[in-house]
């Protein structure tokens, strides 16, 4: 259950005090360590599959913003306004990368949200070899002849993909859509529950509601028919699954839920998850997941919920909150709560000492900072509000700065 | 295993105590590592282990495992080890139907009663083998973790009575033939929900309790998260066949977790604090 911002590139920010802006999944989170290209100086031994990078700490193979074989969880924010956003972080580092992707939905065709993904923002050079690949990979009868270092031109060509580069993450610009001939030239496959339910796909009997099975389905089939366990040898290479699911848990999955208590499908959602889970770690893949946790009604699935995934990340958003007022939240739209991150293969976990954090979008760019409070420059501000500024600072963890400590403190 | 953590439960892998039932516990944090630690424990005292996996693929383990002396996967080939690896399985019992019955049979049924099916594996997995020369010296069963089965169905009395069960065969066993006591041990791992309203969790994490030798608890700090201090670790000994006349013993410590062991530590006697 992937969680935007978490995971995948998540490492202590490096030395500054205040947490980089969030690269194009949103994180702000770096792994620390292989800092090398690893893939080239670790031997044939390692598979380098684009916008991969093993990492030192544990070797597993990081993806950006996400491990392979990792499950992260994002909890959406009330009115679902962010988590669609980071989702298509997810899935827009998926295409820029060459992966391929699988999006599933119950409310949005796939393809829809695969029309709403942001552009990727290229540097020039980069710009550069990213148009010429893409003409390369449309007609690659049509190479430039080489005149005077003809040799090389007998040489294999290296990567054929969208970018060249194999850059770790990218950044994204919030405000533009993803261009066309990108989408076209990923490999993605859709799964949108009105048009499958229908369908005739044989269902193994089992006990999950069937919006549940036929999805993972879906995903077995995927998985099995185009390599990503391994099964068949693939000619081309390895590559890495990314799969998304919007609004697990919602009844328009045909989970109950979030409209009753105790209602008759209360495992339902806790046994895919599972499975899905086991189909993660034998695949080379990592999944996004967006839950509706504020309308889910019995807590304790949401704890089952949480032990099931890998990383969970919760979106807080500001919108119709009495925080939306607060001086203290003015700069930003929203809090980030990082709940579990995952100790996999290995004791320890990459736990940064930053717990609060706060998300905010401007007009291009998605950011994720550390949570400091605004210094307090005006003399005369009344005591009421000094009051509340107190009341908000005591929510916070002991990272942020104690300006505002107590509500008893000297005014001078 | 984690040598701190041995001597503070004064045992070391040659003489520790048979016919045992040990209870990890962890609330607000990871309790993993004790898995781990004693997974290894238990594979260097030449014990025949059977571990139900149901949270981490294999390899998570076997990694782990290196970094604290024990190599997983020869342990699995020369029969010390029986592994279960839930993940894997609980995918091939969902896409393929099975001709025999399989451990985790009842991710199939929608209202499966009971887990027989898996304390069948594990009795076959544990039951001494008649060679003649006794390789191993005592079965240890081993379960990561008891709470992943309530979330996928079964109740919390069905795992009462497949823990039960288990400790009856792998606790004490009497052969047809001889009269062969077979004290083995058990450890499982359940999560404490705190304060999320799992009633399922609670009824199965009290019924461990009071059956328990040795309860192992891994709190978070009440105060949050500290760098330095991961955690709080609760030992209780206790004695549940004997009427309480004793006090329970009881230690608190805390504890930081490296990347290749663990260091525990009196309260408040952070290597970092002092």
């Amino acid at each position: 259950m992937a969680a935007v911002a978490t995971c995948g590139s998540v490492a202590a920010s490096t030395g500054s005090a205040v947490a980089t802006a969030s690269k194009s999944n949103v994180t702000s989170f770096q792994r620390r360590g292989p800092r090398a290209s690893v893939t080239n100086d670790s031997g044939p031994r390692l598979v380098s599959i684009a916008g991969t990078r093993p990492s030192v700490r544990n070797g597993q193979l990081l993806v950006s913003t996400g491990l392979p074989a990792l499950d992260q969880l994002l909890e959406e924010d009330k009115y679902n306004i962010y988590s669609p956003l980071l989702f298509k972080y997810f899935l827009a580092e998926g295409i820029v990368n060459g992966h391929t992707l699988l999006v599933a939905s119950a409310k949005e065709d796939p393809a829809n949200i695969l029309q709403e993904l942001p552009a990727p923002l290229l540097d020039d050079k980069c710009k550069k070899e990213f148009d010429e690949d893409v003409y390369n990979h449309k007609t690659p009868e049509s190479n430039i002849k080489m005149k005077i270092a003809w040799r090389y031109q007998l040489l294999p060509k290296m990567e054929i993909g969208p970018v060249s580069s194999s850059r770790f993450g990218h950044y994204y610009d919030a405000s533009k859509r993803m261009p066309q001939e990108l989408i076209e030239a990923s490999n993605w496959h859709g799964f949108f529950l009105p048009e499958k339910i229908s369908s005739t796909l044989k269902v193994e009997p089992c006990s999950l509601t069937p919006g549940y099975t036929k999805l993972l389905q879906f995903i077995q089939n995927i998985i099995y028919e185009e390599g990503f366990d391994g099964s068949n040898p693939q000619k081309k290479q390895r590559n890495i699954l990314r799969i998304g699911i919007q609004n697990l848990g919602s009844p328009l999955w045909g989970d109950d839920i979030c409209c009753a208590e105790n209602g008759g499908n209360s495992h339902s959602l806790t046994k895919f998850l599972y499975v899905l889970r086991g189909l993660l770690r034998t695949s080379l893949s990592a999944c996004i997941i967006t839950m509706p946790t504020h309308l889910i009604q019995n807590k304790a699935i949401i704890a089952r919920v949480t032990t099931l995934s890998d990383v969970v990340v919760g979106l807080e958003s500001f919108i119709g909150s009495e925080r939306e007022t607060n001086p203290l939240y003015k700069d930003y739209h929203g809090l980030i709560h990082i709940r579990q991150i995952p100790r996999l293969n290995n004791l320890i976990c990459d736990e940064s000492d930053v717990k609060d954090l706060a998300f905010k979008l401007k007009r291009k760019l998605f950011t994720i900072e550390r949570l400091h409070l605004p210094p307090d420059l005006s003399d005369t501000v009344s005591r009421s509000s000094k009051m509340d500024l107190a009341e908000s600072a005591k929510r916070l963890g002991p990272g942020c700065g104690m300006m505002a400590g107590g509500k008893k403190h000297l005014d001078f | 295993m984690f040598v701190e953590l041995n001597n503070l439960l004064n045992t070391t892998p040659d003489r520790a105590e048979q016919g045992k039932l040990t209870l990890l516990c962890d609330a607000k944090t990871d309790g993993s590592f004790l898995v781990h630690h004693f997974l290894s424990f238990y594979l260097k005292a030449n014990c025949k282990v059977c571990f139900v996996a149901l949270i981490q693929s294999f390899s998570h383990y076997s990694i782990v495992g290196q970094k604290l002396g024990v190599s997983l996967t020869m342990a699995r080939e020369r029969g010390q080890l029986v592994f279960l690896e839930g993940l894997k399985s609980a995918v091939d019992v969902v896409f393929q139907a099975q001709k025999e019955p399989h451990p985790l049979q009842f991710l199939r049924e929608a209202n499966a009663g009971n887990l027989k099916p898996l304390f069948e594996f594990v009795r076959e997995a544990l039951k001494p083998v008649d060679s003649g020369e006794a390789r191993w010296t005592y079965p240890v069963l081993l379960v990561d973790d008891l709470s992943v089965l309530l979330s996928l169905g079964m109740g919390a009395v069905a795992v009462l009575d497949f823990i039960h069960y288990c400790r009856a065969t792998v606790c004490w066993e009497l052969k047809a033939s001889i009269l062969y006591l077979m004290q083995g041990n058990m450890v499982v791992l359940v999560h404490d929900s705190g304060d999320a309203e799992d009633e399922e969790n609670d009824i199965l994490l009290n019924g461990l309790s009071h059956q328990s030798h040795l309860i192992l608890r891994a709190e978070g700090l009440a105060t949050g998260f500290c760098r330095d201090v991961h955690g709080q670790l609760r030992i209780l000994w206790r004695r549940p066949s004997q009427p309480a006349v004793h006090r329970d013993q009881s230690f608190t410590y805390q504890y930081k977790i490296q990347d290749k062991s663990v260091s525990f530590f009196a309260k408040g006697m952070s290597p970092a604090v002092l």
